[in-house]
């Protein structure tokens, strides 16, 4: 840890107004923006990707800047952030194994 | 056992030291790591939100894929603009709690006050909105899933839209109640600064804690307005 993250931990993680300001004003920014996915009647994989795309954007600001993320030290950063997201990636293996398993019942079973 | 009285509890710390130093407890070094505890305890209670929650997220995402039509049906049920003003509330919400803690380490006791009241203040009007304008119309008509429940849409299974209503009801519900939950407690710590409690008014780090807290319901519910209102 260096000098200065132990300054500001001492003293208390202290940001300036202005950067919550900021990034509460680009929140309500992306939020209209997914409104405007919704208004403008956008469809299929385009709808959702931007949905999707603005959720994370919108997830990752709070985090990162509301949470204080951005500032702690890695060693907090990776082991919060990385077993989650070992957890995800193993839900969505199983969920093409299993959506695999049940396509092989249904070929050799059923018809 | 031989009982023990709050005076000799209270020498039985001062003997071995017990008590602050500095504002930092006996068994931590130091401040950074008195704070960095506070701060993995907390965000291990959070993972563990996030597993709870997530197991739902992905539930729902895998039926939304296998039953995408009666999802579809189902889904336009809910309403955008009720879930666009909570997210303002939320966001509204989120700001206000950053600004509580910021002047809690600015030790402006009277801001903080002003900050949490307003935190309070607009989680009250997000269970007032999600209540008064989602929940009692679904209840009129007859969209709670059981065996009143009522669907007449040619489009899509009844069955399917009781599944969808399930985790509609059981999610937005778990949520509102951690957002009761953080009313409760945002409402317990102004009264602790009110007070001046040496806890909140000399330490920011439980104030810090409570807003983790707030700000990852604020996040849940950017998860939730995403999925079901706008996908």
């Amino acid at each position: 840890m260096d000098h200065s993250t132990t300054t500001a931990h001492a003293e208390g993680q202290q940001h300036p107004v202005a950067i919550y300001l900021y990034i509460w004003i680009l929140l309500f920014v992306v939020s209209t923006f997914s409104y405007l996915v919704d208004y403008f009647h956008l469809h299929g994989s385009l709808r959702w990707t931007l949905i999707l795309l603005f959720m994370v954007v919108k997830a990752g600001f709070i985090v990162a800047i509301f949470m204080h993320m951005r500032w702690e030290r890695l060693a907090l950063k990776l082991a919060i952030l990385v077993p989650p997201l070992c957890l995800l990636i193993l839900v969505g293996l199983m969920a093409i194994e299993g959506h695999y398993t049940f396509a092989t019942r249904l070929a050799s079973f059923v018809h | 056992m031989s009982a023990i009285t709050l005076d000799e509890h209270e020498e039985h710390d001062e003997h071995h030291g017990h008590a602050r130093v500095n504002g930092v407890m006996h068994q931590f070094e130091d401040i950074d790591q008195q704070n960095e505890c506070y701060a993995v305890g907390m965000w291990s209670f959070l993972v563990t939100e996030i597993m709870m929650f997530g197991a739902l997220f992905m539930a729902y995402t895998l039926y939304r894929w296998r039953y995408a039509d009666s999802f579809l049906a189902a889904h336009q049920y809910v309403h955008i603009w009720p879930g666009a003003i909570n997210t303002t509330l939320l966001l509204a919400s989120s700001f206000t709690m950053v600004l509580a803690v910021h002047y809690t380490q600015l030790k402006k006791t009277k801001l903080v006050l002003m900050n949490l009241g307003a935190t309070m203040f607009f989680a009250t009007a997000f269970l007032v909105v999600k209540i008064g304008w989602e929940y009692i119309p679904k209840f009129q008509e007859h969209l709670f899933p059981g065996p009143n429940f009522v669907w007449d849409k040619p489009e899509g299974s009844k069955n399917v839209a009781q599944i969808f209503f399930s985790f509609y009801f059981t999610m937005t519900g778990l949520h509102g109640l951690h957002v009761l939950i953080g009313i409760l407690i945002i409402g317990f710590l102004a009264l602790q600064h009110k007070k001046k409690h040496p806890a909140v008014h000399d330490d920011y780090m439980l104030t810090e804690m409570v807003a983790l807290y707030w700000h990852f319901v604020d996040l849940v519910w950017v998860f939730i307005f995403a999925l079901f209102y706008l996908w």
